[in-house]
């Protein structure tokens, strides 16, 4: 069948900001649709309200909205856009959601708008897992014995007939939040009051447990001739208990034999088609029992997931794509595969290597977290490797985690040190303390957690029998017999630590994936030494293609991975040729921001006419889609990998800058290795990131930097202090996202930083800055060319000082700040972007206290703002960047002046707290959120309600506001509440508060803290007789109590907010909100930057 | 133990030996299955080669007796990225490497597989040795060198089973004809079945006569030089053409009696007997670059559009260009190289097609051919 030519107009959902359970594997797909449907010649209309990705580039889409996800704001938009169809199976479940929210209130039927892709009832009868169940009854599909719950009373009902554990799902939640499994009666019933209340509609899945049963992930496509084809099969390392986002998984299938991988196969089809998916993707997962082959089907995702940007760049089958084409109508045989050009989308991959992806989580970044892993997905990013053995793959996967690991070990870093203990074995001693850690492992090994495949590592050099490893985790014995061979040969190589190692033992240690870095530590060298051992015996990577089909057609497009084999399949170059290093796996502080930013480059050096070469190792992105840039190469971002790229691709220029963090700590060595880094110096990198050096920076420049000092001991560290008097913040060098950095008020809580929060020793001194209270904090991202420096954009923090950067909303441009400061800003920007010779982006934050400009840092890269500037003024900056880094000018380019938008953009932050259970709710200097979304209006106060709208939480226009807050904050929030009162919300508080209030003569509902007894001010928030909370921290003793309010904020999902700078950004909010008096309109990117032509003509 | 593998143009590649050891000849190629080494294995139709699976890790799940194509290996060689020492299935009753050594199968591991088979793929199937143990590489390239070609090699001969048998419950039960009464051949089964189908032996997998008798049928297994007269001696109610090795040119006999046949009883060939139809009906055949080996293979049925996923074990093919369109339907086509996958005769009920529908290993897309079968008896 042909497309559709009834169709001119096509609304696209995408899945806003980034959360725990949804990430930027939706930019890759809404971004692949985008693509294809525009390539197909429809007009297509996107919302989505975040502004870090690709997808809502003015570019991608014909008119790109970004506004809050909610029905109340897609109606907007269908409102003035009428698109024909609404396709919402892209963007996650998000736009699933809120499509069904539309169709069910009879929205899609009165602006006449078709669902496509997958229509209602099929959605429905995927996502509500009573009708789920019923279908598979209808099929002949076994799913696990258990029913639904919808009272806590009906619950002890059905876990009579499913035992302990019980698994308990909530209906309809991302991510499988409030999801999680009981092994007792009391667990049960908290899972279960939990479980209720997470679910949007009070309803919870008791299912019998299959925990410890291997599980499997099938992703199938369907076109409307109801062809289906398999384009992937995912085993999961981490058997059924541990969410799949959660789990290492491979790809393909690893122990199925062909009767049982036919038989999955088979119900696959038999899903898809009861379900009543009619096209695009869809991920369904089985259980499987490892005694007897017993099949269950778990559950369906009718759309595009997580595992199909996987299983995407798995196979190099562009799901998304082929989705996108599929819902308006063409078939799979009518669709080329881009790959091998001759042959049709309507195959199924096979693959010729093994694909292993490990997830990256942030638990370090929530010290009271729960660290289990269950149900409830937690991981905030994930990286994927390609290796032709499972060993290769699994290692490659270890060292992109960027976890400061080199593989499975063997890098210095292990529990067990395998010298150590062959040391102590020959000589006899050390049996007890292996005893010792063997209980330990057995304890922790049954209690799945993100160092279990470490543990595994450790019970094995401890000679614990896979057998048992197997009893306790639930892994595969295949797996573990696998990673046993990867510590034999760790022991092998071990044996050679005097230089000796044979050839053949060196190309069998790399097979097996072991780095350079490894093998150094084992045989007592280092990663230079290794590599050049390495490079004399000729045991060189090789590069093979991603091709879809095993080499059996000849493949088109150069997507490689490499591995030590003999034949190396990369073509020479032909022209200039950019390499851009990307981010790796996504981590909170370095997410789809710098993914972004690279994408944009490739694309405008693509434009520009030179061969572009993109190298990351996180499949949820655009930059690994293989046709973004010329060349892919699927690897980690470690020194050893990006010298291998280097070394045969031979590229003219290699830039640093856009990819965060992880690029940019490879700048150094990189560039020691001849490799030509472009754009600002690796040195002026340095320089801003070395205090001393940029110490001496600002004061030959005469800017005014906050006193702080570079500490290499606590003795040191409270010499610094007192100096320069508290409070201070303290930090670990060469960090992004505040990693471990903490605000300290005195000596003991210094000390008490030092001894526990951070490993000190020469190469990793702690830095110490004056924390300046009260100041407003403002960021500014320019771009350089070397002589001229041109502003993006002036960026006014809302929360104060002491919340770090990426966690504060922020309004653009600046409108409470003195013109005078904006001009210091301006010119200490030239100034610093001048001196640090900065070619590319540059990044600086400023602090104004006292009517006095203060640099806090400078980094001269791409930031986490770059996609929100760009967006809000209508200028890719990161394609600048790029352009300037070759050789353009911005004169060239035409970039001159800094564009002050006639409208308010502004960026709210997206909080993961309510998926980890026992989180506290603070914001600090660390950085803790995970995403953001943008609200743009011409009034700030509205821009800033959409933005919160956006988030999530939505401001209230009536009813209770709470207000808590500490001493020092009694008398500033006299005038919010009054404010407040005026508006005409009731005004609660607890007794410190609501005394200073009472005193000030505004009228306050007392309430109970906890400890005064019931009804307490928990109590409140639970029954929902609130609907803001105004709760600033009351300092150490009142802790307790604060945690509780905010943790039941987050449990009732009201808005909580915990600065008073916030709360005054939200009273004006609600003032602008009812003043407004008629809707708030809804307006695209593409318009408001019609505006801004408008404004400069 | 050190293993070769050495091409007829001179590459040779050096890995280690598993399975049996030893030397083998025969015609290199690839498969590009995942899953399903045991299957491909115990398939008759490998007869002749060296067979390199494309997905590197072999051996993870063991063996088993459940998937078992015939009685035992028929590949002369099988070439591995990395042979898995340790299987884990709950279905496995031993490791690949045992089984492989008690059939003398010789197996060689740690081979860049993906360089053999774009090799192959570019340059053709090749004639090639693997052998075990120290050896000198010209030499086996000169061995290679002297394998005989598989154009004109009757390799059904080889495979075919001596003396009929019937198929019932996983096993053979062999049996001749009662010469006073040939049909009295269909009472000694214990099962009654609604269909009689005779099956031609060219090399038969056991997944087809699983269908056949999981549809009712009694299944009767014959030699492939049965004569048209034989057959029809046994009254059958259909006719099944199986898959098999070699070339199709090379067995005439099969031939001249399937153009008797045609006209008298319901056929359903697969894959070699697809061929051997197809030449019966006038057809041509020719030999592929690379054949089709795999578990992924598109083809369309071109009367309803669908399109279905198939397994496919072939180096040769009818070409369509041959056939008399007015005699003989052409109702399949791969999508990936437009070749001929399947006919229809116009007048009576005979069908065939290139790939296969028992899968094993693969899809099973295509059962409904067996239904289609069954059918034509009716």
């Amino acid at each position: 069948m042909p497309k559709r030519t009834d169709i001119e107009s096509i609304l696209i959902i995408g899945s806003g900001p980034i959360v725990i359970g949804q990430a930027c594997e939706f930019d890759y797909s809404g971004t692949q649709a985008c693509r294809a449907l525009r390539e197909e010649g429809y007009r297509v209309v996107l919302i989505n309200s975040n502004p870090a990705t690709i997808m809502t580039d003015p570019d991608m889409a014909d008119r790109t909205y970004v506004e809050p996800i909610t029905a109340e704001y897609v109606e907007k938009v269908i409102r003035r856009e009428r698109p024909d169809v609404l396709l919402p199976t892209l963007g996650g479940q998000t736009a699933l959601n809120v499509a069904v929210e539309l169709a069910e209130s009879g929205t899609l039927d009165r602006y006449g708008v078709e669902l496509i892709g997958a229509k209602l009832e099929a959605i429905k009868m995927a996502e509500d897992r009573e009708l789920f169940q019923k279908a598979m009854e209808r099929i002949g599909l076994e799913v696990p014995r258990g029913g639904f719950a919808r009272t806590v009373e009906e619950a002890w009902e059905l876990v009579k007939n499913t035992g302990f554990p019980a698994i308990i799902r909530p209906a309809f939640t991302l991510g499988g939040a409030g999801g999680s499994i009981a092994r007792s009666e009391s667990e049960y019933a908290e899972a279960v009051e939990w479980g209720l209340s997470t679910s949007p509609i009070t309803e919870v899945l008791i299912e019998e447990s299959v925990i410890g049963w291997k599980e499997y992930e099938l992703e199938v496509m369907r076109d409307l001739a109801d062809n289906v084809v398999i384009i992937c099969s995912i085993e999961n390392f981490d058997p059924m208990g541990v969410h799949t986002g959660d789990s290492i998984t491979v790809a393909p299938a690893q122990t199925l034999t062909d009767k049982e991988y036919q038989a999955l196969r088979n119900a696959s089809i038999k899903v898809i088609r009861e379900i009543g998916v009619e096209t695009g993707g869809s991920n369904i997962q089985f259980a499987v029992s490892p005694e007897d082959g017993r099949i269950l089907a778990i559950e369906m995702n009718p759309r595009v997931s997580r595992s199909s940007a996987l299983a995407s760049k798995a196979t190099g089958f562009p799901i998304a794509k082929i989705a996108a084409k599929l819902a308006v109508g063409y078939t799979l045989d009518e669709i080329p595969n881009d790959i091998t050009r001759e042959t049709p989308a309507s195959f199924e991959p096979t693959i010729d290597y093994v694909v292993v992806k490990i997830p990256r989580w942030a638990f370090e970044k929530f010290p009271n977290a729960d660290t289990q892993l269950g149900t409830q997905m937690k991981s905030v990013g994930e990286t994927m490797a390609i290796g032709r053995t499972f060993k290769e793959a699994v290692q490659k996967g270890l060292r992109g985690l960027e976890i400061d690991r080199h593989g499975l070990g063997a890098d210095g870093k292990d529990a067990v040190d395998a010298g150590a203990l062959a040391a102590g074995r020959n000589a006899g001693q050390a049996d007890d303390q292996a005893d010792g850690m063997l209980d330990d492992l057995r304890e922790q090994m049954t209690r799945p957690t993100a160092e279990r495949i470490f543990q595994i590592k450790t019970a094995l050099q401890l000679g614990m029998p896979i057998e048992e490893i197997y009893a306790l985790t639930g892994v595969d014995p295949w797996f573990l017999h696998n990673l046993r061979d990867i510590v034999e040969l760790e022991g092998e190589i071990g044996a050679h630590r005097n230089g000796s190692m044979p050839r053949n033992l060196l190309h069998r240690a790399k097979q097996a994936g072991f780095s350079d870095v490894q093998i150094a530590h084992l045989t007592g060298s280092d990663e230079r030494s290794v590599r050049s051992r390495r490079i004399e015996a000729r045991v060189d990577a090789v590069f093979k293609t991603v091709d879809t089909c095993a080499a059996e057609f000849e493949a088109m497009t150069p997507y490689y991975y490499s591995t030590y084999e003999t034949e190396n399949e990369t073509r020479p170059k032909t022209r200039e040729t950019i390499m851009i290093l990307g981010g790796g796996p996504n981590r909170i502080g370095q997410g789809i921001e710098f993914d972004y930013c690279c994408v944009q480059a490739v694309m405008a050096l693509k434009e520009d006419g030179y061969e572009t070469i993109m190298v990351n190792s996180n499949p949820e992105t655009v930059s690994t889609d293989y046709d973004i840039s010329d060349r892919l190469f699927f690897e980690p971002l470690t020194f050893e990998d990006v010298m291998n790229i280097v070394e045969t691709e031979k590229p003219d220029g290699v830039i640093v800058q856009f990819g965060g963090q992880t690029p940019l700590k490879l700048a150094l060595s990189l560039e020691r290795a001849g490799v030509p880094i472009i754009g600002t110096s690796p040195d002026s990198i340095d320089l801003a990131e070395d205090r001393k050096r940029f110490g001496a920076l600002t004061k030959a420049l005469g800017i005014p930097h906050p006193p702080h000092g570079t500490v290499f001991s606590f003795e040191e560290a409270l010499e610094v202090a007192s100096e320069i008097g508290y409070p201070v913040l303290v930090r670990p060098s060469y960090v992004l996202g505040g990693r471990n950095m903490a605000l300290v008020y005195d000596d003991d809580s210094l000390q008490n930083y030092m001894r526990t929060a951070v490993h000190v020793s020469p190469e990793h001194p702690i830095l110490i800055d004056k924390f300046l209270e009260d100041a407003f904090e403002y960021d500014v991202d320019a771009v350089s060319d070397g002589t001229d420096v041109v502003l993006g954009g002036i960026m006014e923090h809302i929360e104060e000082a002491g919340i770090h950067s990426g966690d504060s909303a922020c309004v653009l441009p600046p409108y409470m700040v003195k013109p005078m400061h904006i001009d210091t800003m301006r010119n200490y920007t030239h100034a610093l972007a001048r001196s640090l010779k900065v070619v590319g982006l540059i990044n600086v934050q400023y602090a104004i206290k006292n009517d006095v400009v203060y640099v806090l840092e400078v980094n001269p890269r791409a930031s986490r703002t770059i996609p929100f500037v760009s967006k809000a003024i209508g200028v890719p900056l990161a394609q600048l960047a790029a352009r300037v880094m070759v050789g353009k000018t911005l004169r060239d380019l035409g970039f001159t002046e800094e564009i002050i938008p006639p409208y308010a953009s502004v960026k709210e932050v997206v909080l993961p707290f309510v998926k980890f259970a026992g989180s506290d709710s603070l914001l600090g200097p660390e950085m803790k959120s995970t995403g953001e979304v943008m609200g743009i209006y011409e009034e700030p106060g509205i821009a800033f309600a959409k933005g919160q709208s956006a988030a999530g939480g939505s401001l209230p226009l009536s009813g209770t506001v709470l207000v808590s807050v500490n001493a020092f904050d009694h008398e500033n929030v006299v005038d919010i509440a009054r404010e407040l009162d005026g508006l005409g919300f009731t005004i609660m508080a607890t007794s410190g508060t609501g005394r200073t209030l009472e005193d000030a003569g505004l009228e306050v509902v007392r309430v109970n803290k906890v400890w005064e007894g019931e009804p307490h001010i928990v109590d409140h928030i639970r029954r929902s007789d609130i609907q803001l909370i105004i709760n600033t921290p009351l300092g150490k003793s009142a802790r307790d109590d604060d945690y509780m309010i905010r943790r039941a904020a987050i449990e009732a999902n009201i808005p909580c907010i915990t600065t008073l700078s916030a709360a005054w950004s939200a009273v004006k909010a609600i003032q602008a909100l009812k003043n407004e008096g008629r809707e708030i309109s809804v307006k695209s990117l593409q318009e408001w930057h019609e505006t801004l032509k408008e404004a400069r003509v | 133990m050190e293993a070769w593998l050495a091409l007829e143009d001179g590459t040779v590649y050096e890995g280690e030996s598993f399975g049996a050891t030893g030397k083998k000849v025969g015609e290199v190629v690839f498969n590009t299955s995942m899953i399903g080494y045991q299957e491909v294995l115990t398939d008759p139709s490998y007869k002749g080669q060296i067979v390199t699976m494309t997905y590197p890790l072999i051996g993870n799940y063991g063996v088993n007796p459940g998937d078992l194509e015939s009685l035992h290996p028929h590949v002369e060689g099988f070439v591995v990225r990395e042979y898995q020492r340790n299987p884990s299935n709950w279905r496995s009753t031993g490791s690949l490497d045992r089984f492989l050594d008690d059939h003398g199968v010789v197996g060689i591991s740690g081979i860049d597989t993906r360089a053999l088979t774009r090799r192959l793929r570019v340059d053709g199937v090749m004639r090639g040795v693997i052998s075990s143990g120290a050896a000198d590489p010209d030499t086996l390239v000169e061995q290679a060198r002297a394998v005989p070609r598989m154009l004109g090699q009757d390799l059904v001969r080889e495979v075919t089973t001596d003396r009929p048998y019937r198929w019932e419950g996983e096993r053979r039960i062999y049996v001749d004809p009662p010469d006073d009464d040939p049909e009295g051949i269909w009472d000694g089964f214990d099962e009654p079945g609604t269909y009689r189908v005779v099956v031609m032996d060219y090399g038969v997998k056991h997944n087809i006569l699983r269908n056949l008798a999981r549809r009712g049928c009694q299944v009767l297994v014959l030699p492939a030089d049965y004569t048209a007269e034989q057959v029809l001696r046994l009254n059958p109610d259909g006719i099944m053409l199986s898959n098999g090795p070699g070339d199709p040119g090379a067995v005439q006999y099969a031939i001249e009696e399937l153009k008797v046949l045609i006209e008298r009883k319901p056929i359903f060939g697969i894959c070699i007997g697809h061929q051997l139809l197809g030449m019966a009906l006038g057809g041509e055949r020719f030999k592929l670059k690379f054949g089709h080996r795999g578990a992924n293979q598109p083809v369309r049925q071109n009367e309803s559009g669908r399109v279905e996923i198939t397994a496919q074990n072939h180096g040769f093919a009818i070409d369509a260009d041959t056939l008399d369109e007015s005699e003989v339907e052409l109702t399949h086509i791969n999508l990936n190289d437009r070749t001929l996958e399947g006919l229809r005769h116009r007048r009576y009920p005979v069908f065939s097609v290139q790939y296969h529908p028992e899968a094993s290993p693969g899809p099973h897309d295509a059962d409904y051919l067996f239904d289609r079968f069954i059918a034509s008896m009716q």
